[in-house]
C-alpha cells in the first residue's frame, strides 16, 4: 500500500512570541510557582469548611432573633479576605525587612495587651481580652502577641555568633525575658489558653533552636510545678472548675461541665456519617454556647460525623506537615525558627481546642485555627501562614 | 542547615503526629464506640414529652347526679430529687417554701421522704412520721388549695413567678376529685392515691405519667382503667431554651368514661341517715346482759333491686370523707382513719363478717325441705329447750309454742325446731365420725345459696365468709390446734378462754352435734357478709335466682356519643322449688305483724299500702351484745327491693335493725311522712344522658343524639404548640404537665 497522504511537517515558529502574563506567573522563578500550594490549599479548605460550620451554628440563632441568618458567614468571609491580604503582605515582604519589623510588632503587641488592661479593654466570656473599637469591631491583641513572640524569639535566636550552632544560656535568658512581658500581660487578663500556647511555643522554638536540654527540661518541670501548686492560688475558680470537669465531665452538668457535656453529646452523637449539615439536633437546638467560636469543631462532629471531622484533622495535619517541611528546608535559623514557632502554635492550639470538645482537655477559650469565627484570630493565623510562605520562598531563592 | 537542627525538627514532627493521632483516636472512640449512648443523650436533650392528662370520668348515680366529679385546685408540689441537689440539701429552699404555704419546713421534708428511708434519728420514715409512697423523681403534693380563694392563690402563684428561688417546687392547677355528697357512699366510691414506684413498673401502669393517681378503693379502684381514660402524649422537639421547634409524634388525650352506678343517691342518703340514727338510738338503750348501754359502733345497710341484683344503696357505718385523700392525705388524718376502733375505711357491707343468726333460717328451712322434711305440715315441736349431750340449748327467753309448721317457726323464730333437725341430720351423717358419705345437707345447701364465697360484687377485697362442716372443721383443727393447745397450757386455768382452748385442743377435730345445732340457726362458726345475706333474700323473692350484685349500671363516654349498659348477671339458681320459696316468702310476710318477731318495730306501719316481709336475726357473740339483723323485702308480691340492716353489738334484730329498715322503706316509698325518693319503687331503667355541652341530664331526657365518631387521629399540623387539645367540656380540666426526660 502506498501512502498518498501529505508528508508531515513540523510547524515553523516564525518569530519569538511575547512572554504573556500567564507565562510570567508560571515561570519557575515566579513567587507564584514557588509558593507552597498544598499548604495554601489546606488552609483554604479549612477556612471554607469553617464558613459552613459557622453558618450552620449561627443560622438558627440569628433566625430566632430575627436577624440575618448569613450574618456570621458574611463576616467570616470578610475576615478571611482581610486575612488573605495581610497574609499576602506577610509572604511578600522583604525577609530582612521582616527582621527589622519584628521589634515593632513586638512592642505594638505589648502596647495592645496593656491597652486591654486599661479602661479601653472589655470583658467577654470571663476573659478581659478585648479592645472594643467603634462600628462593632473588636480586637483581641493576645492573638497578635502569639505572632510577636514567634518572630521575636526567631530573631533573638537566629542571630548567632560565628561558629556556634546552639543558643547559649544568655540567649535563652534573653528569650525568656522577651516572652515574660506579653505572658504576664496575658495572664493578668486572665487568658489561660493563650498563656499555655506561649509556653508551648517557647518550648518548641527553644528545642528546635537547640537550646541546652537543661533549659527545656527545666522549663517543662517549672511549668508543671506552677500548674500543680501555684495555679490553684492564682487561677479563678471557674478556670479550675474547667480543669476538674475534664477529670469528670458529668460532675457539673449545670455549671462548668455544661459546655463539655453538650459538646461531647454533639460529637458523640454524630456517628460515622453525621446527621447532615444543618441537621444536627445539638447544633440547631443551640445546646452548645459559643459554638461558632471555640466549639466550632462540634458542628463538624455532629453534622459531618467521623468522616467530616477526621477530614478537618487531616487538613490541619497537612498544614502542620507543610509547616514542618518548610522549617526543615529553611536555609537560615531565623526562617527555621519562625516556621517551628508557627507549627508549635497551631499544633498546640488545635490540640487544646479539639481536645476540649472531645473531653480530654480543659475549656480554655482558644479558637480553632482557620475554622473558628473571629477576626483577630483569623488575621493572626493567615499572617502566620504568610510568614511560612515567606520562609518557603526564601529557601527556594538560593 | 545542620543535620542536628533537622533532627530536632523530627522531634517536633513526632509530637505533631502523636497529637493528631490522639485526636483522631478519641474522635473515633466517641463517635463509633460510644456513639449510641450519645445519640440517646442527644435525643433526650431535644425531646420533651408533654403529657395532657386525660380528664378522669365522673361517677354518677342512676339519675345522673354526680357522686364524684372533678374540680381544679392549685397544687403545690415538691420534687425531692431536685430539692436535694441544692445547697445544704435544699434546706434554705424548704424554709422559703414553708413561709409561703404555712407548713413547717421539717414537715415538708418528711412528707417528701420516701417511705422506708432511714431518718437522722435512726428510725425509718413511715406512715406515722409522714413519708412519700411514690417515686422520688416525681412531684409530691404538699399542699392543695381550692381555686376559689384568690388571696391564697395569688401568694402561692408567686412560687411559679420566682421559679429560680424554688427549684423543684411547682404550683399548678390540677384536676382533683370532688365529692359533692361528702362522705355519701364513700365505701362504694373509694378514693385515689399516687402510684408507688413498684406499681409504676407494672405493665398495666407503664403508659402512665409517674404522678398519676389511681383508684385505691371502691369503684374508683375496680373501674380505674375505664375511668382514667388515656393521657395524651406529644413528643416535641425543643432547643436549649425548651422552645418548641417541631412535633415528633402526638397522641390525643381520651377522657375517661363516666361511670353510672345503680346507686340512687337519695336512697343512699336515706339509708345512711337511718343507719346512723338507728345506731345512735341503740347506744341510748340499756343492755341488760352486760349492764351498760349497747356499744353499737358499726353497721351496714344494703338495698338491692331484687330482680336484677343491682345495688340501690349500700351504707357502712362509720363512714369517712374521701375528700381527705385529695392531693395526698395528711399523716394525722390517715392515722386517725386506720387506728379508729370502728375502722371507718372498712366497708361492713362487704368486708364485715358476722354470724347471721336467725336470718339464716330461710336457708335452713329450704335445706330441711330439700332433705325430705315436710314443708307445710304442723309437725315440728317447739319446746323451750333442747338437750344436746350434756348441754342444754334454750330458745330466746325460753319461749315455747307447742307444735308448729315452718311458717310459724319462721314467724316466731323458734330455735329448738331447728336444733332437732340439725341433730337428726348430724346423726344420719355419722355423728362425730368424719365419713366420706356424710351428706352435710345444711352446709352444702348454704354454699349453694351463695354463702362461704364472694358474691362477685364490683368492689375490691370482698370477704368470703365461713360455712363449717365436718371437712372444714377437721382442716381448721389441723391448722389451729397448736394455738389452741398452747392457750390451754398457758391461760389461767378455769377461765372461759382456757376451757375453750382445752376443748378445742383435744376435741376440736370433731364436728359435734352442738356445732351442727349452732350452724342451722346461723350461730357458732358461721360467718357471712351482709351482702351475701341480701342476695340470698333476693333469691327468695325473685324466684330463686342468685344474682351477682352490681354497683355499675353502665358507662357513658365523655362526649355522650357512646354508652354501654351492664346487664344483670345470674350467678346461680338456689336449690329450692318455687313452692318452697313462695312458702318462705309468705311466712316472712307474717314476721312484721303479730305474733312476728318484728311486730313491735312495724307497729302502725301501713302494711296495706306497702305489704312487706322480713326476718329478724339476733346473733349471740361471745362477750359482747348480740348482732342485730333485719332482712326485709317489699312489696310482698312482685318484690322490688331487698333491704338488709346489720348492727353489731346492737341488741335484738327486732329492736335495733328492724326500725332502721322501716325508716328506709319509708324513705323509698314515702309512707310515714318522709318524701318518697322512689315513688312507687320505680327505678330508672335507662342511663342518664350527656347533653351537647357535656353536662349530664337525667335518664329519658331528650337530647339530639350525636353521631358515633370514628376515633380521631391527630392531625400532624395541630401539634406545633405546646398546648394540648382542649376539649371544651366543663369537666374536662386538662392540666398540662411536662415530663422531663432526664
Amino acid at each position: 500500500m502506498t501512502d498518498w497522504s501529505t508528508p508531515r511537517v513540523s510547524p515553523v515558529r516564525l518569530r519569538p512570541r511575547e512572554v504573556t502574563v500567564r507565562e510570567r506567573m508560571l515561570d519557575r522563578a515566579s513567587p507564584l510557582r514557588q509558593l507552597d500550594w498544598l499548604l495554601l490549599f489546606a488552609v483554604a479548605a479549612l477556612v471554607s469548611v469553617g464558613g459552613l460550620l459557622i453558618w450552620s451554628a449561627t443560622r438558627q440563632r440569628e433566625l430566632a432573633l430575627g436577624g440575618d441568618p448569613h450574618a456570621f458567614l458574611k463576616k467570616h468571609i470578610l475576615n478571611a479576605t482581610i486575612g488573605l491580604i495581610l497574609g499576602t503582605a506577610a509572604a511578600l515582604i522583604d525577609y530582612r525587612a521582616l527582621r527589622a519589623y519584628a521589634p515593632v510588632v513586638y512592642i505594638a503587641s505589648c502596647l495592645g495587651l496593656i491597652a486591654v488592661l486599661s479602661p479601653l479593654g472589655s470583658t467577654i466570656n470571663g476573659a478581659h481580652s478585648w479592645i472594643v473599637l467603634p462600628a462593632g469591631f473588636q480586637i483581641q491583641p493576645s492573638e497578635f502577641a502569639k505572632l510577636a513572640i514567634v518572630v521575636g524569639m526567631a530573631m533573638l535566636l537566629g542571630e548567632k555568633r560565628d561558629g556556634e550552632s546552639r543558643p547559649r544560656d544568655s540567649d535563652v535568658l534573653a528569650v525568656l525575658g522577651l516572652c515574660l512581658v506579653p505572658m504576664a500581660l496575658v495572664m493578668l487578663q486572665p487568658d489561660l489558653g493563650t498563656t499555655m500556647v506561649f509556653i508551648f511555643v517557647i518550648l518548641g522554638v527553644l528545642s528546635v533552636a537547640g537550646a541546652p536540654a537543661r533549659w527545656v527540661v527545666g522549663l517543662l518541670v517549672a511549668g508543671v510545678i506552677a500548674g500543680a501548686f501555684v495555679a490553684p492560688h492564682i487561677l479563678k475558680s471557674y478556670q479550675l472548675d474547667r480543669f476538674r470537669v475534664v477529670a469528670n465531665p458529668s460532675a457539673q452538668l449545670g455549671g462548668a461541665g455544661y459546655n463539655v457535656h453538650q459538646a461531647l453529646i454533639a460529637n458523640g452523637s454524630g456517628g460515622l456519617f453525621g446527621k447532615g449539615l444543618f441537621h444536627g439536633t445539638q447544633t440547631q437546638g443551640r445546646f452548645i454556647p459559643e459554638q461558632q467560636t471555640d466549639f466550632v469543631f462540634t458542628v463538624a462532629g455532629e453534622e459531618l460525623g467521623l468522616i467530616g471531622a477526621s477530614l478537618i484533622i487531616v487538613l490541619l495535619g497537612i498544614v502542620l506537615w507543610r509547616g514542618l517541611r518548610i522549617a526543615s528546608q529553611a536555609t537560615d535559623t531565623f526562617g527555621q525558627l519562625v516556621a517551628a514557632g508557627v507549627v508549635s502554635w497551631f499544633a498546640f492550639q488545635s490540640f487544646v481546642n479539639i481536645g476540649m470538645t472531645l473531653g480530654i482537655m480543659p475549656v480554655t477559650g482558644l479558637p480553632l485555627p482557620f475554622l473558628s469565627y473571629g477576626g483577630s484570630s483569623m488575621f493572626a493565623n493567615l499572617i502566620a501562614i504568610g510568614l511560612l510562605q515567606n520562609v518557603h520562598l526564601r529557601s527556594r531563592e538560593i | 542547615m545542620s543535620d542536628s537542627s533537622r533532627l530536632r525538627i523530627v522531634v517536633l514532627r513526632v509530637l505533631v503526629l502523636s497529637i493528631l493521632l490522639t485526636l483522631l483516636g478519641r474522635l473515633a472512640y466517641l463517635q463509633v464506640a460510644e456513639g449510641p449512648r450519645f445519640q440517646k443523650s442527644a435525643a433526650d436533650n431535644r425531646v420533651r414529652e408533654v403529657i395532657t392528662t386525660a380528664a378522669r370520668g365522673q361517677i354518677l348515680d342512676d339519675r345522673g347526679l354526680p357522686l364524684v366529679r372533678n374540680r381544679t385546685a392549685l397544687v403545690v408540689s415538691v420534687t425531692r430529687s431536685i430539692v436535694r441537689s441544692q445547697k445544704k440539701h435544699g434546706a434554705l429552699e424548704l424554709a422559703r417554701l414553708a413561709k409561703v404555704i404555712g407548713v413547717p419546713a421539717a414537715q415538708i421534708a418528711l412528707l417528701i421522704t420516701p417511705c422506708g428511708e432511714k431518718l437522722k434519728n435512726g428510725t425509718k420514715a413511715n406512715k406515722k412520721t409522714g413519708c412519700w409512697n411514690g417515686s422520688p423523681y416525681q412531684p409530691v403534693p404538699v399542699k392543695t388549695y381550692a381555686s376559689d380563694k384568690p388571696a391564697e392563690v395569688k401568694r402561692v402563684l408567686a412560687i411559679e413567678e420566682h421559679a429560680e428561688d424554688f427549684p423543684g417546687v411547682r404550683a399548678q392547677y390540677e384536676a382533683v376529685r370532688e365529692y359533692p355528697g361528702g362522705s355519701l357512699a364513700a365505701h362504694v366510691l373509694g378514693y385515689l392515691g399516687p402510684l408507688t414506684p413498684e406499681e409504676a413498673l407494672k405493665p398495666e401502669y407503664k403508659a402512665l405519667a409517674p404522678d398519676t393517681e389511681v383508684g385505691r378503693a371502691g369503684v374508683e379502684a375496680v373501674y380505674d382503667e375505664r375511668l382514667r381514660g388515656r393521657d395524651g402524649v406529644q413528643r416535641l422537639q425543643v432547643d436549649k431554651d425548651s422552645a418548641v421547634t417541631g412535633t415528633l409524634s402526638s397522641t390525643p388525650a381520651r377522657s375517661g368514661d363516666n361511670l353510672v352506678l345503680s346507686i340512687d343517691s337519695a336512697v343512699q342518703r336515706v339509708a345512711e341517715k337511718a343507719l346512723a340514727d338507728g345506731i345512735n338510738r341503740a347506744r341510748t338503750q340499756f343492755d341488760k346482759g352486760r349492764g351498760k348501754n349497747f356499744t353499737a359502733d358499726k353497721g351496714a345497710a344494703i338495698v338491692v333491686e331484687a330482680s336484677t341484683g343491682r345495688v340501690v344503696a349500700m351504707a357502712s357505718y362509720p363512714a369517712y370523707d374521701p375528700t381527705a385523700f385529695v392531693g395526698g392525705i395528711s399523716v394525722q388524718a390517715y392515722k386517725a382513719l386506720t387506728t379508729a376502733p370502728a375502722q371507718p375505711l372498712i366497708s361492713n357491707a362487704v368486708q364485715g363478717l358476722y354470724a347471721p343468726g336467725s336470718t339464716f333460717k330461710i336457708v335452713s328451712t329450704a335445706s330441711a325441705v330439700a332433705a325430705g322434711y315436710p314443708l307445710s305440715a304442723r309437725v315440728y315441736p317447739c319446746p323451750p329447750q333442747f338437750k344436746i349431750g350434756t348441754s342444754i340449748k334454750r330458745n330466746f327467753e325460753g319461749e315455747s309454742f307447742g307444735t308448729l309448721d315452718f311458717r310459724e317457726t319462721l314467724i316466731r323464730s323458734c330455735d329448738t325446731v331447728y336444733y332437732r333437725l340439725a341433730v337428726d341430720q348430724w346423726s344420719r351423717d355419722g355423728a362425730t365420725q368424719n365419713l366420706k358419705t356424710a351428706k352435710e345437707v345444711f352446709a352444702r345447701q348454704a354454699r349453694q345459696w351463695g354463702f362461704g364465697k364472694q358474691t362477685g360484687i364490683d368492689l375490691p377485697d370482698e370477704r368470703s365468709g365461713i360455712i363449717t362442716d365436718r371437712t372444714s372443721t377437721y382442716a381448721n383443727w389441723v391448722k389451729n390446734k397448736g394455738e389452741y393447745c398452747k392457750g390451754a397450757r398457758t391461760r389461767t386455768k378455769g377461765t372461759f378462754r382456757q376451757l375453750f382452748d382445752q376443748e378445742k385442743c383435744t376435741d376440736g377435730y370433731r364436728y359435734n352435734a352442738g356445732d351442727a345445732a349452732n350452724f342451722i340457726i346461723g350461730q357458732g362458726d358461721v360467718l357471712v357478709t351482709p351482702l351475701q345475706l341480701t342476695m340470698a333474700f333476693a333469691a327468695v323473692v325473685n324466684g330463686g335466682t342468685l344474682y351477682k350484685p352490681q354497683l355499675a349500671k353502665g358507662f357513658l363516654s365523655a362526649d355522650g356519643r357512646t354508652e354501654s349498659v351492664l346487664r344483670p348477671v345470674k350467678a346461680a339458681q338456689v336449690p329450692a322449688t318455687q313452692a318452697v320459696l313462695d312458702y318462705i316468702k309468705s311466712a316472712l310476710a307474717g314476721v312484721v305483724s303479730p305474733p312476728g318477731t318484728a311486730q313491735g318495730a312495724f307497729q302502725g306501719f301501713p302494711l296495706s299500702a306497702l305489704p312487706i316481709g322480713g326476718k329478724t336475726g339476733t346473733a349471740d357473740v361471745d362477750g359482747v351484745a348480740p348482732t342485730s339483723w333485719f332482712a326485709s323485702f317489699a312489696p310482698v308480691q312482685n318484690s322490688r327491693f331487698v333491704t338488709v340492716v346489720m348492727v353489731p353489738e346492737g341488741g335484738t334484730g327486732g329492736t335495733t335493725a328492724a326500725p332502721i329498715v322501716r325508716k328506709i322503706w319509708d324513705g323509698i316509698y314515702g309512707l310515714e311522712g318522709a318524701k318518697a325518693q322512689l315513688a312507687g319503687g320505680v327505678l330508672p331503667t335507662a342511663l342518664p344522658v350527656v347533653r351537647a355541652d357535656g353536662t349530664i341530664a337525667p335518664p329519658g331526657t331528650k337530647v339530639p343524639r350525636l353521631p358515633r365518631l370514628v376515633p380521631a387521629t391527630a392531625s400532624p399540623s395541630s401539634g406545633t404548640s405546646a398546648l394540648g387539645p382542649f376539649s371544651g367540656l366543663p369537666w374536662a380540666i386538662e392540666p398540662r404537665r411536662t415530663r422531663g426526660s432526664s
